[in-house]
């Protein structure tokens, strides 16, 4: 049977605002003219570039790579022409440099790009390989190589693999897609981690307002002739955060200051599973990704399968252009997401959606001062006192803030959601965080 | 999968002016503090509409003139401070309202409005404003009153106009429960007390209101009525008149209405359940030990200051540290 209503303290209740896009099948978007792909796009050491300009390049050729350990390589996402390498911003607001590559049309596909057929007798090891020369990343949004995170897993002793199909940001569908329209894909990732780690279980968390997600992966799963439990999790945010997925999937709670695999658990994106099965499989590196476009300031909003590189303003194009005037861009999900400031952005393998507000959406609201009702305690999913430590922060006393574990915030923005006082809670408390590092590194 | 190719047409894509750039979240609850006041409000008209129907227009009096003098000392106040006038928060009504909730229904006008000056000069705009009250401004007030007026603020009226004592006097004198009046009438409000407190179901009602809306939340109102009741019993209090102790004063009043009060009580789930069980002891204990007939007002006022030690104690323990 089926286990439901799985959640953690705290969070808050959100207006999923999906119906946008919640029911628009994938569409494959076409080759852009020129794609600006970051050579740093994930947690680790930036790439070198691998290609000069004027060389050649064909689809899923490895372009970028770096000798550290922790680092991804990048792949180009268009056959053509490379044009330049010149420093652009990515979604996340760091200024790095991108290969742009001019698209010939052609989408010729790389001679190392090809399926492999003796998957069964893949070891471990060659697993991991095949995943770090693909460049695969955390597609949740963090962008964490998976190769290192299975490698450091696997020093812990990993019993339990859960996949992360919460999607508890707002207007956010890209992973309820991948989970209709790619359902084996993602089941047979998880069977890949599973071997990995010597497992014959996993499971699968879905946010209970994805029914039909949580339906079709049961039926897809069963056929596997393995223990697959695809489980309820409540709809609230932030669910998906992977603490928070792992405390309510398994009861765990993953000590401060540590990892998932502190307490034997791995959890990985639905999409990062759909890029696995790809890698292992057909010997696609990561160079394209499922994306949603939605918002009242776009005019179709969409899901959409992107390459990597390709700019915000292609992306826009695609979905029929603005709705109205543009107030705010935002890269990500509108509670952790990143706001843009320009159309010249490339996304990125972290890159879940492109959310656009109206200018009338985006009026600032007056900020009043702190009531004290305790609603910021109330949501916090790591129990922090987002008042306390906010009003420090905006006076400067961040030694203050230091003894109210300012550090442990994960940066939600349930507190600065709920707040009847529309006081910048989780933004001040982000700053403390940047002063504390800062006078750590200083002293 | 089916697949549909698109043309890329980028004459729509065109950007006039700068975007805004802020931090996340983007998104804000449609929650505001005029809202959570305006709750208050809603949740207090019962009890006020019944005020009237009890005490007549004497009640009405006694409310607008609290209601309009909290509204002007606070406006006032913060144009002389030079601060931005915040009356449309709602936050000085509900203080009027509460002052006049703990008047007698025979006090005169000007009691009223002395009150709610101590209230809003002194209690919340001295101390900083809303939010910053270090007291619960009303019955601070309340307090201020009763020490300079002891007569007018302790003589008391039925319903029907005669002078009479509360059912808490009579508790206080020795009287049994065949001095009382009937549970009938205590549990509606035809009893004697001040203005807002005497009616239970009306006042239940507006706090259940609360409740639901989530502008309060249970901790405090069920540990301080539940430690009241349990603290009487200790004492010596006999059981078959506890129920007269929960509706016969202002407990119900208190422990809905003014030991929520955001400012003045505890903002962390462990410091409000302290906090309501410190008020819970005081009460019971100020009620049969103490020389006063009633001790709702005094221990949450002594909660109230403190407030911060209990906060500095009962900080929560962050997410994966320790059990």
């Amino acid at each position: 049977m089926r286990r439901n209503n799985l959640t953690f303290k705290g969070g808050v209740r959100l207006n999923g605002n999906r119906e946008l896009s919640r029911d628009k099948s994938i569409e494959v978007v076409q080759d852009p003219k020129f794609v600006y792909i970051p050579l740093h796009q994930h947690v680790g050491a930036p790439c070198k570039a691998l290609v000069k300009v004027g060389d050649n390049v064909k689809v899923g050729q490895k372009i970028g790579d770096s000798e550290a350990s922790l680092t991804a390589p990048v792949h180009a996402s268009v056959s053509g022409v490379v044009k330049g390498i010149e420093k652009r911003y990515t979604p996340d607001g760091y200024n790095v440099e991108c290969v742009v590559i001019e698209s010939d049309g052609l989408n010729e596909t790389h001679e190392s790009v090809k399926p492999r057929k003796d998957v069964e007798n893949l070891s471990g090891e060659e697993i991991v390989n095949i995943i770090r020369e693909a460049g695969i990343v955390g597609m949740g949004g963090a962008a964490f190589p998976t190769h290192s995170k299975m490698t450091t897993s696997k020093d812990g002793n990993i019993d339990t693999i859960i996949l992360n199909g919460a999607e508890c940001e707002p207007f956010l569908t890209c992973d309820f897609r991948v989970m209709l329209e790619r359902s084996e894909q993602v089941i047979s990732g998880l069977e890949l981690l599973m071997k990995y780690f010597g497992l014959n279980s996993g499971y699968i968390g879905i946010e209970d307002d994805k029914l039909e997600a949580i339906e079709k992966l049961e039926s897809v799963s069963k056929s596997t002739g393995k223990e697959i439990n695809v489980v309820a999790l409540k709809s609230k945010f932030p669910q998906g955060d992977s603490y928070r997925i792992v405390n309510s999937v398994t009861g765990r709670i993953v000590p401060k200051g540590g990892r998932c695999k502190d307490v034997n658990t791995m959890v990985s994106n639905v999409g990062t599973a759909v890029a696995i099965t790809e890698a292992v499989y057909e010997g696609k590196p990561l160079y394209e990704r499922i994306i949603t476009v939605s918002g009242n300031g776009i005019k179709e909003p969409k899901n959409l399968l992107v390459k990597i590189g390709t700019t915000i303003e292609d992306i826009i194009a695609y979905c029929g252009g603005f709705n109205g005037k543009p107030g705010k861009i935002i890269a990500g999900g509108p509670m952790t997401g990143h706001t843009q400031f320009t159309l010249d952005t490339p996304i990125t393998k972290g890159t879940t959606g492109i959310i656009v507000f109206t200018e009338a959406e985006t009026k600032p609201e007056k900020v009043y001062p702190c009531i004290k009702c305790g609603k910021c305690i109330e949501v916090c999913p790591v129990n922090l006192q987002p008042n306390l430590i906010s009003g420090f922060s905006l006076k400067g006393k961040f030694e203050n803030t230091e003894k109210l574990n300012a550090e442990a915030c994960i940066g939600c923005g349930a507190c600065t959601y709920i707040c009847p006082s529309k006081r910048p809670l989780t933004e001040s408390i982000a700053h403390a965080k940047r002063e504390i590092n800062a006078n750590r590194k200083s002293s | 999968m089916e697949s549909k190719v698109l043309d890329p047409n980028k004459d729509s894509v065109v950007l006039d002016d700068a975007l805004t750039v802020s931090w996340a979240p983007h998104i804000r609850s449609n929650g505001s503090v005029r809202r959570i006041m305006l709750d208050v409000i809603i949740a207090m008209v019962p009890a006020m509409i019944g005020s009237i129907y009890f005490f007549g227009l004497s009640a009405l009096t006694l409310i607008l003139a609290s209601v309009a003098s909290a509204v002007f000392f606070e406006a006032a106040t913060q144009k002389l401070f030079k601060k931005d006038v915040l009356i449309g928060d709602l936050s000085a009504v509900v203080t009027g309202i509460l002052l006049a909730f703990n008047l007698p229904a025979n006090a005169p006008w000007w009691v009223a409005v002395f009150g709610a000056g101590f209230a809003i000069v002194i209690v919340k705009e001295c101390f900083g404003g809303i939010g910053s009250n270090f007291m619960n401004p009303a019955l601070a007030a309340r307090a201020a009153l009763v020490a300079s007026w002891p007569e007018i603020m302790s003589s008391y009226v039925n319903p029907d106009g005669i002078a009479s004592a509360t059912p808490l006097a009579i508790l206080k004198s020795g009287g049994g429960v065949s001095s009382l009046p009937s549970l009938n009438r205590m549990f509606m409000g035809d009893i004697g007390g001040s203005l807002g407190e005497v009616s239970a179901i009306l006042l239940l009602i507006g706090g259940i209101y609360l409740l639901v809306r989530g502008v309060i939340e249970w901790r405090i109102p069920t540990f301080y009525i539940l430690t009241t009741v349990v603290m009487l019993l200790i004492l010596g209090v006999d059981s078959s008149l506890i129920i007269y102790h929960i509706l016969g004063g202002g407990l119900i009043l208190g422990a809905f209405f003014m030991a929520t009060d955001y400012a003045s009580s505890p903002t962390t789930p462990k410091g409000k359940i302290i906090f309501a069980i410190g008020a819970g002891l005081l009460t019971a204990i100020i009620r049969v030990k103490g020389g006063m007939p009633e001790g709702v007002s005094y221990s949450i006022l002594l909660m109230n200051i403190a407030t911060p030690i209990i906060e500095k104690f009962t900080k929560p323990k962050v997410f994966g540290e320790g059990k």
